[in-house]
């Protein structure tokens, strides 16, 4: 589904990715885990199309599309979707018509019909239900004035809505506590299927408690310095990132 | 002073001045006199009058415009061209700045006096002279000294004390293209009495392609606790200019509120005069110009606290596109003794385009010791931020922007109470928004020194988001920098 080969990507002139190598497969979890300043929001900004990362040498293949290519509208409705790190505040636009608009953007991009307001409605109960979110959220301006957790519940609904391929969960579990923490994951759990990719960037072992990963990869300096199953989380919990630094520096330079 | 624009209003008000309407009434002719060679002495606004930099004469003033002709009324506009979703009372259509009773419908309510000012004027009604008799006596006061002197028709709504009218007075103006362009002025006088309560709609109508001058002058008087509400909605054909200058007295405990949007023309100014003159009197002006094109708008406000606990209250966004021009003045004071004054005033205003220019300049004057005063404006671009937010959800980058532009100015029409009137304002909004790509096709990136000061975000993001920020334009009507 996702193959990412030899990624150099410049942030304001800055290497941030040093030849990250990849290769999600429909139905599988990665964990991206990594210490601050590793690359990791860049990894998923860069795969969601955010402007002003320059890649510099690499590829990265979606569904057999050269994915870089693509505006972030088009990776949209081709199915990446980036929950962030950081939602943004939309003031006056309110949540339920920029959910609509997106959805049937997104269809009318795929030659498929758009949602009328009553199928849209009922779609949107249905996801509603399956998350435990309040109708509550519908009502308010995009992300305006929501709490932390709000926020990130937000995220993970729209993400329910659009249903993508390849979902990108760019630290979702910061700033969350431990009950907003679960919800989030159980959101995650329901939306998990053989069709769907799952690229899950955390600083912390603790979501993977909850989204257990089928391959965890570790981020340091701009490079994935190692793999393993999700025993390498636990393993990274105990012994810390200098650890995995240590083992980058010990590993021949590419 | 002498200019192709001028010697032809001057030629009309000689040719006129007999037969004006009400030409009969002394203090009239003396008013109309006296303000004429007042224009004839002072001229306009020139380039240096600090309230008019932005909005330069030059070219108007090489220009000569003709009188409007009540013989050449306009034929019957399209039936719904001035419809307003909910809108029902009484109607006066203007054409040309003339009282078309054709296409007018006065619907008597009891308590309410509304008249054409010609009929008015001509029947020598009472209490005119305190709204017509002024000679206007500052130097930058040339376009309320043509509208004074020469106005032939307008009207005169008048509200009994007490009286809550239900139905809304709406105005509508209309200007066509002829053999030549021609020049209209008009006035609206209205005067609420105590604990009276009315709305009022002043619609211009962006009907056909004229290069017309026109130029409204508004006297509102709300007397101790009347409460009146304004909708201006300005949309003149690109290549018209459009004067207006409203004038608000408010007495104690008085309530004016007024929404406007203004989508421009060549020169486009609209002031906004308003004077809080009793003890807790409060005003409210919420406005939005969207200007795309060429187009040019001058927001200028001044409020004057002139009473203890007055408040008011400004919030104006502006979206220029294109080539477009907006300015946006607002100018608070606090006399000597208004304390407990309270004044808020925001301006923000969004760039489209790296060749539109914005210039804002809230002043706030205080001379009272107890007050409540707060400013801030903006000038900038939409945030990469939300925008990169809607496409990763799919949403094409035109209509992103589209959906946060008309985001940005939509909560300017909450003061709107009706939601079928809002709603249909909203979509005149939406049309007057641009709906396409506004940075250029070929990808030129804005010039770095385009927001002066403005935050220019992250090293690699070419988006400054809205952060203070000034820009001034050149004094000259040039259109190149």
């Amino acid at each position: 589904m996702l193959k990412i080969v030899d990624l150099h990507v410049r942030v304001a002139g800055k290497e941030i990715l040093k030849g990250v190598d990849l290769a999600v497969k429909a139905g599988e979890v990665h964990a991206i885990m990594g210490p601050n300043g590793a690359g990791k929001s860049t990894l998923g900004n860069v795969l969601a199309g955010r402007e002003g990362y320059e890649v510099v040498r690499g590829s990265v293949e979606y569904r057999g599309r050269d994915l870089l290519a693509l505006p972030p509208e088009e990776r949209a409705a081709l199915g990446v979707f980036l929950a962030f790190q950081y939602p943004v505040e939309i003031p006056g636009v309110n949540n339920t018509y920029f959910l609509k608009a997106a959805l049937n953007a997104q269809r009318k991009f795929r030659g498929e019909p758009e949602l009328d307001s009553m199928q849209f409605l009922k779609l949107v109960r249905e996801k509603l239900r399956i998350l435990h979110v309040s109708d509550e959220l519908l009502h308010r301006a995009v992300n305006e004035g929501f709490s932390g957790g709000e926020k990130k519940r937000n995220e993970i609904f729209q993400m329910a809505v659009l249903e993508p391929s390849l979902a990108i969960l760019d630290e979702t579990d910061s700033g969350l506590d431990i009950d907003a923490l679960r919800l989030v994951a159980d959101g995650v759990n329901q939306l998990r299927s053989p069709e769907r990719g799952f690229l899950v960037i955390t600083h912390y072992q603790r979501l993977l408690d909850y989204i257990v990963p089928d391959r965890v990869h570790v981020l340091v300096d701009g490079r994935i310095v190692q793999s393993g199953d999700k025993d390498l989380a636990l393993a990274l919990e105990e012994k810390g990132y200098a650890w995995a630094r240590e083992r980058r520096l010990e590993a021949p330079a590419p | 002073m002498s200019s192709p624009f001028l010697d032809s209003q001057l030629a009309a008000f000689d040719a006129q001045a007999p037969r004006l309407p009400g030409a009969r009434l002394g203090w009239l002719a003396e008013s109309r006199r006296a303000n004429r060679d007042a224009l004839a002495a002072g001229g306009l606004p020139g380039p240096r009058v600090e309230g008019w930099k932005y909005s330069p004469l030059r070219a108007l003033e090489r220009r000569a415009f003709v009188a409007s002709d009540a013989a050449a009324m306009a034929p019957a506009l399209p039936p719904g061209a001035w419809t307003l979703a909910g809108v029902e009372g009484s109607r006066l259509v203007f054409v040309d700045g003339l009282l078309d009773r054709a296409q007018s419908r006065f619907v008597a309510e009891e308590g309410v006096s509304l008249l054409g000012l010609a009929e008015a004027m001509d029947s020598g009604s009472d209490g005119l002279c305190h709204a017509l008799g002024e000679r206007y006596a500052a130097a930058d006061d040339g376009f309320a000294r043509l509208g004074a002197a020469l106005a032939a028709d307008g009207a005169v709504l008048r509200i009994a004390p007490g009286v809550q009218v239900r139905q809304m007075v709406q105005c509508v103006f209309v200007s066509r293209a002829g053999p030549a362009d021609l020049a209209w002025h008009a006035r609206l006088v209205v005067a609420l009495g105590v604990g009276a309560r009315a709305r009022v709609i002043e619609h211009h109508l962006d009907a056909g392609t004229h290069a017309n001058f026109g130029n409204l002058l508004t006297r509102v008087t709300l007397e101790a606790g009347a409460e009146l509400d304004w909708l201006r909605i300005s949309g003149e054909p690109e290549a018209a200019t459009a004067i207006a200058r409203t004038e608000v007295e408010l007495g104690a405990g008085a309530r004016y509120s007024a929404t406007a949007i203004e989508a421009g023309a060549a020169l486009s100014r609209h002031e906004l005069r308003i004077r809080l003159a009793g003890a807790g009197a409060r005003c409210e002006s919420r406005g939005v110009f969207a200007l795309r094109g060429r187009r040019h708008a001058d927001i200028a406000l001044t409020i004057e606290h002139a009473a203890r606990d007055t408040t008011s209250l400004v919030h104006w966004r502006g979206v220029a596109d294109d080539r477009a021009r907006g300015a946006f003045g607002g100018t608070i004071h606090v006399a000597v003794g208004a304390d407990g004054a309270d004044a808020a005033l925001t301006n923000k205003n969004l760039l489209l385009s790296p060749h539109a220019e914005i210039a804002t300049r809230p002043v706030l004057e205080i001379d009272a010791d107890e007050v409540k005063a707060s400013h801030g404006a903006t000038v900038g671009r939409l945030e990469e931020g939300a925008l990169f937010y809607l496409r990763s959800r799919g949403i094409p980058e035109v209509e992103a922007r589209a959906l946060l532009t008309f985001a940005f100015c939509r909560e300017m029409l909450d003061g709107i109470a009706e939601p079928a009137l809002r709603e249909a304002v909203a979509e005149r909004l939406r049309q007057l928004l641009p709906q396409r790509e506004s940075l250029p096709l070929d990808g030129a990136e804005p010039a770095p020194d385009l927001i002066r000061g403005a935050g220019v975000g992250e090293p690699g993001t070419r988006q400054g988001d809205l952060s203070p920020a000034f820009r001034a334009r050149h004094d000259d009507d040039g259109d190149d920098r």
